[in-house]
């Protein structure tokens, strides 16, 4: 990151375009919670994330957005909507879907948007990234994750590991606890 | 302005092939069928072996009523068959068919491949759901499932091959590609090729929309043209797996003699096939033997292929 800051007067195709994809990604995930069909929430969702994975392309970490699509709109988002239509899904507004939580839940969530945005405009307020195509792509994140950040990495996949496992233990009825 | 038209040409190549391979296949797929069977197959239309067949059915599908049921979600059931269509189309922009000949080439083509063709299924998910129709909802939910369990198949034996060849571009794939690949990458191959049968719903693993049981499932209350982008993402799908295929464990553009792009249309057609053969010669597999043989056959053997590539590369050095 270098200190030259350009001007925000004159925004680049590339800012617009990343503006426009923050834009949709607030506004679909404003529908996810505020839509009355809980199928549309879901698909809301979908929207929401593919704007997310745009915003990462823009920022050039191209093999990050693939992933995003992959795993989010590819796996969970189905996972999601399997579980729904397992159990309940019907076509129309529903008049259940309020929980008596949304206030206290709305103050959380603003909360925690506002420390997070207080937090990122603190640190970075005059750093400047170039966008230099490459930098993101899949042989520049490996060296890096392999490199520099294995502690992390692996004590990820220690935690994944034991979800796994608490997963296969719950799911199975012949294993009992020891209560 | 050379790029501009250098990018238009390529588009307008892809979308070329867009639309006239699948109908080819499908073609393929009727003649084959029937020979398989001891019959003819569609004999007038068009006149030489009812080549026309396919284009009397679009045009006969456009002139239908397009029927949306009452008890239907309107734009999630509108919206379906292009989420269902347009990710093929979007996927074959980066499958390389010659050296140079490609779309685009990116980086993390394989993962753009993969993450773009999952998105496929959401469209027969949407159907199913908005349909307000009991079958169809079964079926969105098969889909769903099925779409879930054979995703990491299909992912691990990708990845075996992006680790033999050290990159995940689809050229870069085709160009590291040696013979002895063949032998080698064989388990991963089939694993591939069996496990994006079942993502796009194909038979034998067509439980989503078993047209005895649950009457094409999600497609059930679709009419006219709606059901037509379905039929033509069905065989759109089956063009792109057999493209991928070719590209990742046939060495695409590869061969001797001929030019590389006969090649790939060669291994492209061998492939689509099969495709064909095996829906003719299996029996339709039951919802609990395709999620057996997902979670306790074809997930085991991708490890092993995955554990045998990195084991012969490490060794090879």
């Amino acid at each position: 990151m270098t200190e030259l800051v350009p001007s925000y007067a004159s925004p680049t195709g590339q800012e617009i375009v990343f503006l426009l994809l923050g834009v949709m990604a607030v506004g679909s995930a404003l529908l996810v919670v505020t839509t009355r069909q809980l199928v549309h929430a879901a698909l809301w969702l979908v929207v929401c994330l593919g704007a997310l994975a745009g915003c990462y392309l823009v920022l050039t970490a191209e093999f990050v957005a693939w992933v995003q699509v992959l795993i989010y709109v590819g796996a969970v988002v189905v996972l999601l909507l399997f579980g729904i239509m397992l159990t309940r899904a019907p076509i129309g507004r529903a008049a259940d879907l309020d929980s008596g939580n949304r206030v206290v839940a709305a103050v959380v969530a603003i909360a925690t948007a506002v420390v997070l945005v207080t937090v990122v405009v603190d640190g970075f307020r005059t750093a400047y990234a170039p966008l230099d195509p490459g930098a993101g792509s899949a042989k520049e994140i490996g060296a890096t994750i392999f490199r520099n950040w294995v502690l992390p990495f692996e004590a990820l996949s220690i935690l994944l590991l034991a979800a796994l496992i608490g997963a296969i233990v719950i799911s199975r009825t012949d294993i009992r606890g020891r209560g | 302005m050379p790029e501009v038209l250098d990018a238009a040409v390529r588009l307008l190549a892809i979308l070329a092939v867009f639309l006239v391979l699948p109908l080819v296949a499908g073609q393929m797929e009727h003649k084959a069928m029937a020979h398989m069977q001891a019959r003819l197959g569609p004999m007038y239309a068009g006149g030489f072996h009812g080549w026309a067949q396919l284009i009397a059915d679009g045009v006969k599908f456009m002139q239908k009523e397009d029927v949306i049921p009452a008890a239907a979600d309107r734009r999630v059931f509108g919206l379906a068959p292009a989420v269902a269509l347009v990710p093929y189309l979007v996927v074959m922009v980066v499958i390389p068919v010659g050296p140079g000949l490609v779309g685009v080439d990116l980086d993390a083509g394989l993962f753009f491949v993969l993450a773009v063709m999952g998105i496929g299924v959401l469209g027969s998910i949407m159907a199913g759901w908005s349909s307000g129709n009991k079958y169809s909802l079964m079926g969105g939910m098969r889909s769903a499932a099925q779409l879930m369990s054979y995703e990491l198949p299909l992912v691990l034996a990708a990845s075996s091959v992006a680790m033999a060849a050290g990159t995940l571009s689809l050229p870069g794939i085709v160009e590291a590609w040696q013979w002895w690949w063949l032998p080698w990458q064989a388990i991963g191959g089939v694993v591939f090729f069996t496990a994006g049968l079942a993502e796009l719903r194909r038979p034998p693993f067509d439980m989503p929309i078993a047209e005895s049981e649950i009457i094409m499932g999600p497609m059930t209350e679709y009419t006219g043209i709606r059901f037509a982008l379905f039929m033509l993402a069905e065989y759109a799908g089956i063009i792109v797996l057999s493209a991928l295929t070719g590209v990742l464990f046939l060495g695409g553009w590869h061969g001797p003699l001929l030019p590389g792009p006969v090649w790939m249309l060669i291994k492209v057609f061998a492939l689509v096939f099969v495709v064909i053969w095996v829906r003719v010669s299996y029996p339709r597999l039951r919802e609990d033997q395709l999620q057996k043989l997902a979670w306790a056959g074809l997930v085991p053997l991708a490890l092993v292929q995955l554990a045998l590539t990195g084991v012969v590369k490490v060794l090879t050095g």
